[in-house]
């Protein structure tokens, strides 16, 4: 006689036959990784067809090529700052695979706090563009950076209220050795953010 | 000894009885009253409940599209008709094509997917039953954030939405904007439906069932995941920067500044090809199920099928620009798209064949479904030769825009997809509901929509040859156009009452008294109907272990699908290579090896599951607001009045977040 119960929980009685050691629901982020990978590729291929017509020779004449409007030392400052809270990110769930409750909730609050040190440089420097006179309506330049690097920068939003989210949890112990999954599958979206950013930080700023 | 006697010698499994024993012995114990009547049904997480709300309502936008086809039709009836203005009817092609595509051929698919792929794959509900639940959703309020243009101005630039004409420099009404909002919403669904199929299909099969044994409707719809999951971004965020250019000032698609119209013709059919296969894909899977229960045989060349599929898949993002030959991409990219869209033809005509062989010596029964079935095959081979001629770009230069394409998208689209889904409509309609669709009904059904079909689909293949535009209102009488143009609207006119037959069917098979529906009417192979017809809220009480690609078959084709019975050393059991290869048994020809991976499969798990609770995912209210928020939101950015748009902002962003919170919170209980 089967039982039948109910509960939120997953189906947690099904003996998986393939992907024996993946969870269902770290396999369901990196399927949602794969198509946010489609998303920003599109709006990266946006910024790529108007490149061209942002180095004009008119507007190279004018100083008012990206080379010379953005910040690019003050740029990599918050790239390095969302590149170290990765590793915060890694050492949060390495202390939470440990069931170290109190350096695990430490790390996530580090690692959304860099989140915001990051979003905060990125607020600056939005607001010094728009002093030089760059918007959203009036350049090629503006509309595609803003679009592209404001799209970027809603991901780390969302991450950090996942991050903080995680926190209370983290505190109560919730988070140990036998269950980590939640943390886990944050981080690979964190993770994805941060390397997005690498990506849009050299087709912008590099090269 | 055969494998059937075997395993009954081994005690591990009687296949004439998978039937009998996968029949729900059930104590309910521990349950909360789960909420009955409508409320039951929008807060239900069961995905057969929520594959039927799925059918249910694309089935009425396929009316409501159906109608506005026919009202075309009617216009286009004669030439120089004046039954309504050019304005009038760019509205009618814009939402016909979007809700024909959105709104129908893709969530219906989505439907069948939901309510089939656990049930063939033995499992209790999808991965993320919520989120199947948010999908649904989703895919209901983007339906009616878009059908709410019809009480200001409906969108009047096709499916396509090409800017900059839908720019709001020449559009400025709120139709696109809707256009807009459905694309997102109905996408998201589509998003998270997508992962969830992912999910469920890669981590959720039974014992013994590896991809060398799972049905090819599963297959099909794991692909179609695949390519939801890889192209519907690209329409996001087309779209997306679509709506910057309409309100928030930005050009990206503007060329007076700076912007790229063939941008967004890139993004779109980045999107728009895969998303054919995406329409087409998952009724090939139908039609894989239901030839070989009708032609009473296993599948003909089972690798070949799944394998094509997965080709056509990964050739169609190599193709989009064969939608914009005549945009002047030049000689090379031509060619090479040209080359791409010319290659997809060959795992298509695998397929065909294959099918072509299943039936091939079979003893076919000619019942609805089979006749659909064959009907797909049939027309879908028109369309696909058509596909094949508009591949080559000269030929495209000649056609591109004319109602030769008309012709092939309809071949494809309406005698592929749709007949594959009626195919699949009467092979499960006992499965889901516990009745029978009437035969004889389902036969006028059948004939009425092949002649229908044909009659409103094949003449426009010569009206584009004579030159005929598509999406034009009207035309002079002097064109030759006439006689074909009225045969057309003759024809749309008996599709129509094909379709109200139909409908004529499911209130005869409703009012019907129920008769006692056996578990296999069709005597079909698949796990699904290892189970009762309807199926009980946990799907099987005890999951059955699967040895071959036809598990209820067993007893006729033993080693269909690779080797019988692969038993592991860990189960107290004799490993396979202690018995003796079983001589009466018919190998077939280089299809065992794909299954060598499970040869560590336990066996026994269907039998120790008994009398070991499982869980059902709760019922739960949330998905639903989180949905109503968001179509809350759009409603803000869609309507002009300040006061509305302030009223549904706030609200909206209240429903979000109390559904998040109280989801999360549901889910941590």
């Amino acid at each position: 006689m089967a039982v039948v119960t109910q509960s939120a929980d997953a189906l947690t009685d099904r003996a998986p036959t393939g992907l024996e050691s993946l969870d269902v629901r770290k396999l369901g982020m990196w399927a949602f990784l794969g198509s946010e990978c489609v998303f920003f590729g599109s709006l990266i291929s946006m910024y790529f067809v108007n490149r061209p017509l942002m180095f004009s020779p008119a507007l190279e004449a004018a100083h008012l090529t990206p080379k010379t409007i953005l910040n690019i030392p003050f740029t990599g400052v918050l790239a390095f700052i969302l590149l170290c809270s990765s590793l915060t990110m890694v050492l949060a769930l390495n202390a939470m695979q440990q069931s170290r409750r109190r350096a695990g909730s430490f790390w996530l609050l580090a690692t959304a706090f860099l989140g915001m040190l990051f979003l905060g440089g990125q607020a600056i420097e939005f607001i010094e563009i728009a002093h030089e006179g760059i918007t959203l309506q009036n350049s090629v330049f503006g509309q595609s950076f803003l679009l592209l690097t404001g799209f970027h920068g809603t991901h780390v939003f969302v991450g950090i209220i996942w991050l903080l989210s995680c926190i209370p949890r983290a505190l109560r112990g919730g988070f140990h050795a036998g269950n980590y999954i939640g943390p886990e599958i944050c981080g690979l979206y964190w993770h994805f953010v941060d390397v997005v950013w690498v990506v849009i930080f050299t087709i912008i700023y590099l090269i | 000894m055969s494998t059937a006697e075997y395993r009954a010698q081994e005690g591990t499994i009687d296949p004439g009885r998978i039937a009998e024993r996968a029949r729900p012995q059930i104590v309910e114990r521990g349950l909360r009253a789960r909420p009955g009547g409508w409320l039951g049904w929008i807060t239900s997480t069961d995905h057969k409940k929520i594959g039927v709300m799925y059918l249910i309502a694309t089935f009425m936008f396929f009316v409501v599209g159906g109608v506005e086809a026919l009202m075309m039709r009617l216009q286009l009836g004669a030439a120089q008709n004046t039954i309504m203005d050019g304005q009038t009817y760019n509205a009618l092609v814009s939402l016909h094509g979007t809700t024909m595509v959105f709104l129908f051929v893709v969530p219906v698919l989505a439907g069948f997917g939901n309510y089939l792929v656990p049930l063939m794959i033995g499992a209790r509900d999808m991965a993320f039953p919520r989120l199947n639940a948010l999908s649904l959703w989703l895919f209901v309020f983007g339906g009616i954030v878009f059908y709410t243009s019809l009480f200001f101005t409906p969108p009047e630039a096709g499916w396509t939405s090409y800017a900059p004409l839908s720019d709001d420099a020449f559009l400025p009404t709120g139709g696109i904007d809707a256009w807009i909002f459905l694309v997102h919403l109905t996408g998201l669904s589509s998003l998270i439906g997508a992962i969830n199929f992912v999910a469920t299909i890669h981590n959720m099969r039974p014992k013994g069932m590896g991809f060398g044994r799972m049905p090819l409707f599963v297959w099909t719809i794991l692909i179609y995941a695949y390519l939801l999951i890889l192209a519907l971004p690209a329409i996001a965020a087309a779209v997306t920067m679509l709506l910057t250019d309409r309100h928030f000032g930005t050009g990206f698609f503007d060329p007076t500044a700076g912007g790229d119209p063939l941008l967004w013709q890139h993004l779109f059919w980045f999107f728009g090809h895969p998303e054919v296969y995406i329409l087409i894909l998952p009724a090939m899977g139908i039609v894989s199920e239901v030839l070989p229960v009708f032609s009473r045989k296993p599948i003909f060349g089972y690798s070949f099928i799944a394998y094509s599929g997965v080709a056509i898949g990964f050739l169609s993002f190599t193709v989009w620009a064969h939608h914009m030959f005549a945009t002047g991409l030049g000689d090379f990219a031509n060619g090479a798209f040209a080359t791409g869209s010319f290659l997809i033809g060959v795992p298509t005509g695998v397929k065909i064949f294959n099918w072509i062989g299943t039936m091939w010596g079979g003893s076919l029964r000619f019942k609805t479904a089979m006749l659909f079935a064959v009907g797909f095959i049939a027309m879908f081979i028109i369309g696909g030769i058509s596909g094949v001629s508009l591949a080559s770009p000269p030929v495209d230069f000649q056609q591109t825009d004319t109602y030769y394409v008309v012709a092939h998208i309809h071949y494809v689209l309406f005698g592929g997809a749709i007949m594959g889904m009626f195919a699949g409509m009467y092979y499960w309609w006992p499965k889901m509901f516990g009745r029978f669709l009437d035969e004889g009904l389902g036969k006028v059904h059948f004939w009425l929509t092949m002649v229908g079909f044909n009659l409103a689909f094949f003449p426009m293949h010569w009206l584009g040859t004579e030159g005929m535009p598509r999406r034009i209102y009207t035309y002079f009488p002097d064109m030759g156009w006439n006689f074909w143009n009225m045969m057309s609207s003759v024809g749309a006119y008996i599709l129509g009452i094909s379709v109200m037959v139909l409908v004529g069917n499911m209130i005869y098979a409703y009012r019907r008294p129920r008769e006692e529906m056996p578990d296999n009417p069709w005597d079909a192979a698949t796990l699904e109907w290892a189970t009762t017809s309807p199926p009980p809220a946990h799907n099987f009480d005890a999951v059955p272990v699967v040895y071959s690609r036809y598990p209820l078959w067993e007893d006729r084709h033993p080693v269909e699908g690779g080797q019988p019975a692969v038993i592991a050393a860990a189960a107290p059991h004799t490993s396979i290579d202690e018995r003796s290869h079983p001589a009466d048994t018919q190998v077939a020809v280089g299809e065992g090896e794909s299954n060598a991976h499970l040869a560590t499969v336990e066996a026994d798990h269907g039998e120790h599951e008994a009398g070991h609770a499982f869980h059902l995912p709760a019922p739960t209210i949330f998905p639903m607001i989180l949905a109503f928020g968001l179509l809350l939101i759009a409603f803000a950015l869609l309507f002009s009045p300040p006061i509305l748009k302030v009223t549904f902002l706030i609200t909206g962003v209240i429903y979000f977040v109390v559904a998040i919170y109280g989801w999360v919170k549901q889910i941590s209980e």
